[in-house]
């Protein structure tokens, strides 16, 4: 057992803090984290307090007798810059965006109670990729949270995407001597095509198909959402 | 035979010689860009073939080391080192001259491919800057005599190998001589020593001792052998000389001087925790010291200090490669390396599990600086009690820096710890100095009022890198060039750090450049404190300090360079409208704004 904001949070063995939490009913903010896949600890969203030291939640062991600060004023601000960091990083559309409603990055702005983007934005020059048949690549949107790495790799044992570059530069690149999508092995029916958490990965032809208003967020919040789909172990590339 | 077919030729006989090893990748990549000075489109399907490492992932490794090129550099690819010692020096106006005299801009290559100049990090020779590189190879005392000759060889085309030795001569500039750099070392003596009493009587010897890591965070030696020692499997030793803190380069002066005993004390350790591979991690930049290094461990191979049942002991096999990096100062962090050395990108690792546990390849790994392990040796062959007769109570023996800067004699100084500042400065021949930064970029800004401070664990630890700054210094300038290094060398794992240490970087460079607010001053000290609070690993961790640290003791500094308003827009309003000027053919006095804030 351990405390988590002075409630007592039951662990197992092996688990992280993020899944003896989720598991508990309580939600952590978090981007780059799918309890489904190995934990990447990228996007820093689900930073905790732990014995005064800031870690990951979904990466960091649970122990006895730790004490944990999750919704604090403190951590709550560092996710609110945080999010505002991945908006001005890349090109973030909403209005005219298809997974609106649906994205991750937006519920969680919503979460966060987040107003605008405080930041000068970059509007980086990033490439496009309408190569495939079915499945679209919009890198303005990619917030880099190698999720699409991970599912490609461990459940579609493809391994169509990587990230390149260093630094500020990072990006998303694909699997192929031409490094275009239409030329490797990705298809529709793969988890790759759907685990992407904002509109950067998306199955074509699929657009608006639940109108905005009926959508995931729409009436429900991240939290809520990313909690149920815990509990019923669900998952979330079967529902959109 | 075609071109195509000999260039693919090429690259097959470079993956032979490395056996095509996945972990052999970024060596892989380094002798293809020698070659053809860049990695050529053509070149990643064979290696992703012949590896089994996906395509994406060669781009990948490709794309994040500085020292490795999509687009074509020079035969001749000259870089200037954009250090703060180094800038002190004049390194900006010698790379202008550089690119004036080659007729080539900075960052790009002359169309006759023949050369191409560019900045880089720190080149480890603070101490007889400005330097540069051509091709891997170190030139220090960048003179404008000096370009004027390096121009000439050039423009004639001599081959590098016949360029005079005399331009690429590097001094050790040793001034203070202290327990590690006086002790003689006879050859296997402390390895010797250390087989005959046992591993527990050598890890008894370094826990007396009291030493701790050299390379800056101070983790116990003794313990960090113990935990690794404890763990089953196979053992790996790795010896980090990625010394890539601006203003640090004892480790290059010990590679050159003390190898042998730097290579004894991984022997020592692999003794000690039971292990059969050890590498070293050598920076990049440090490629000049490579085949002494590789003839050095030859030596020791002849001498039975290397290979099959070493000094006759039956069952002790142990070797050491080289593995050299490609420009990417975070792999001086100990997950970050063992990645880069496993062939991939330079990311630290999650942690836990820490290196000791889960290091190279998964197996348990002892990581420690290049003077950790020449102290480990010595301590062996002399006891613990040598070495902790020296010192503090927390921070025992002695401390090699690297001192450049504002002194008249700048190069290498070894303390035992407890010195303080003053006493340092005196040494080197610092007068009027302003400030100090200890430990490098990610280290500590201290002022003239804190220079009865200590040079301990306790007080202020570093690494090694310990730049001086006189009164004619700016304090502000200092900041900008160590912001601009962390937000080119943030690797772009974790979000505060990636996109932080740009906005950072935007943000100073606006107060620098005059048009800074109040509000400015609030947000770069928020932002600066938020980037350190959630940041990956300790590049992020520490890249807002030189912010910090000069924020707190300077802001009357920083003060001074505001303005007034309350607000003052992050880019040139009436620049903006330059494009519709141009489309309307305007540019009479009302097609311009005000460019004073509200």
């Amino acid at each position: 057992m351990f405390n988590l904001d002075g409630q007592v949070i039951p662990f197992q063995e092996g688990d992280t803090i993020m899944d003896a939490a989720m598991r508990a009913g309580v939600y952590i903010p978090h981007l780059c984290h799918d309890p489904e896949f190995t934990p990447h600890g990228s996007c820093k969203l689900c930073t905790v307090k732990v014995n005064g030291r800031n870690c990951s939640a979904c990466t960091f062991p649970a122990a006895a007798n730790q004490t944990v600060f999750n919704n604090s004023e403190e951590l709550n601000e560092i996710r609110l810059t945080l999010t505002q960091m991945l908006f001005v990083e890349g090109n973030h559309f909403c209005p005219s965006c298809e997974k609106s409603g649906n994205c991750q990055l937006q519920g969680v702005g919503y979460e966060l109670g987040m107003l605008d983007t405080h930041f000068p934005l970059f509007y980086p020059q990033r490439q496009m990729d309408a190569s495939h048949p079915d499945i679209l690549l919009d890198r303005d949107r990619c917030i880099l949270c190698s999720l699409c790495v991970r599912a490609s790799r461990d459940v579609d044992g493809k391994n169509v995407f990587a990230i390149s570059g260093r630094g500020i530069h990072s990006e998303l690149v694909v699997n192929a001597e031409s490094g275009l999508l239409e030329d490797t092995d990705l298809s529709a029916d793969d988890r790759a095509a759907h685990i992407c958490p904002v509109g950067a990965i998306i199955v074509k032809r699929h657009g608006f198909e639940a109108p905005i208003g009926e959508r995931l967020f729409d009436h429900q919040t991240v939290g809520e959402w990313s909690l149920d789909q815990f509990d019923t172990g669900e998952q979330a590339w079967q529902r959109d | 035979m075609g071109t195509d077919t000999m260039h693919v030729e090429i690259i097959r006989n470079t993956l032979a010689r490395h056996r095509a090893e996945p972990t052999r990748l970024l060596q892989i990549l380094r002798d293809v860009q020698d070659h053809f000075h860049q990695i050529p489109s053509f070149a990643m399907p064979v290696i992703a073939e012949e590896t089994g490492v996906p395509i994406a992932q060669v781009r990948g490794v490709t794309e994040f080391y500085s020292f490795l090129s999509t687009a074509k550099q020079g035969r001749f690819h000259l870089l200037v080192s954009d250090s703060i010692s180094d800038h002190l020096l004049g390194s900006r106006d010698i790379a202008a001259y550089l690119s004036q005299k080659l007729g080539v801009a900075i960052g790009q290559t002359r169309p006759d491919e023949r050369v191409s100049v560019d900045y880089t990090s720190c080149t480890g020779l603070c101490d007889q800057g400005p330097a540069g590189l051509v091709n891997g190879h170190w030139i220090p005392h960048l003179t404008h005599a000096r370009i004027d000759r390096i121009a000439d060889l050039i423009e004639r085309d001599i081959a590098l190998s016949e360029w005079p030795e005399e331009l690429f001569l590097v001094d050790d500039n040793i001034h203070k001589h202290g327990l590690l750099l006086n002790s003689e070392l006879p050859l296997g003596a402390a390895l010797r020593k250390g087989l005959q009493q046992g591993a527990d009587a050598t890890l008894a010897a370094i826990e007396k001792s009291g030493l701790r890591g050299r390379g800056g965070a101070g983790f116990p030696t003794a313990g960090k052998w113990r935990f690794c020692r404890q763990e089953a499997g196979e053992h790996i030793v790795v010896c980090n000389a990625d010394e890539g803190e601006p203003g640090t380069f004892k480790d290059r002066v010990l590679l050159n001087q003390y190898a042998h005993g730097v290579f004894e004390g991984m022997t020592i350790c692999a003794a000690t925790i039971g292990a059969n591979k050890g590498f070293l991690y050598l920076r990049g930049e440090y490629r000049h010291l490579r085949p002494q290094l590789e003839a050095i461990l030859n030596t020791r191979r002849e001498q039975q200090l290397l290979g099959a049942d070493i000094v006759g002991q039956a069952g002790f096999d142990f070797d050491i490669e080289i593995h050299l990096g490609a420009g990417a100062y975070i792999c001086g962090e100990e997950s970050a390396l063992i990645e880069s050395l496993e062939g991939k990108r330079g990311v630290p690792r999650n942690r836990p599990p820490y290196p000791v546990t889960s290091g190279y390849l998964g197996k348990p790994t002892v990581v420690n600086n290049v003077e950790t392990f020449l102290a480990a040796a010595l301590i062996t062959l002399h006891g613990g009690e040598w070495f902790a007769v020296h010192g503090t109570g927390k921070s025992c023996g002695t401390k090699i820096l690297s001192i450049c800067g504002d002194c008249a004699n700048p190069g290498i100084y070894e303390y035992p710890f407890g010195v303080t500042i003053r006493e340092i400065l005196q040494d080197c021949g610092a007068e009027n100095t302003q400030g100090i930064q200890v430990g490098g970029p990610s280290g500590t800004f201290i002022g003239a009022n804190e220079f009865n401070r200590t040079l301990a664990f306790e007080d202020l630890a570093t690494g090694g890198s310990f730049i001086v700054f006189d009164q004619t210094r700016n304090v502000l300038e200092i900041a900008r060039n160590f912001t601009h290094f962390f937000a080119h060398e943030s690797c772009g794992f974790c979000t505060p750090c990636r996109v932080g240490t740009s906005l950072l970087r935007n943000l100073l460079d606006k107060i620098c450049d005059g048009h800074g607010t109040a509000g400015d001053m609030l947000e770069l000290s928020r932002l600066a404190t938020q980037i350190k609070h959630a940041s990956h690993c300790g590049l992020g961790q520490t890249a807002s300090n030189p912010v910090l640290s000069t924020l707190e003791r300077f802001p009357e500094i920083y003060q001074a360079h505001l303005k007034t308003t309350t607000f003052e827009p992050g880019f040139n309003l009436d620049k903006a409208l330059e494009t519709s000027r141009r489309l309307t053919g305007r540019d009479d006095a009302q097609a311009h704004l005000e460019t004073e804030g509200m």
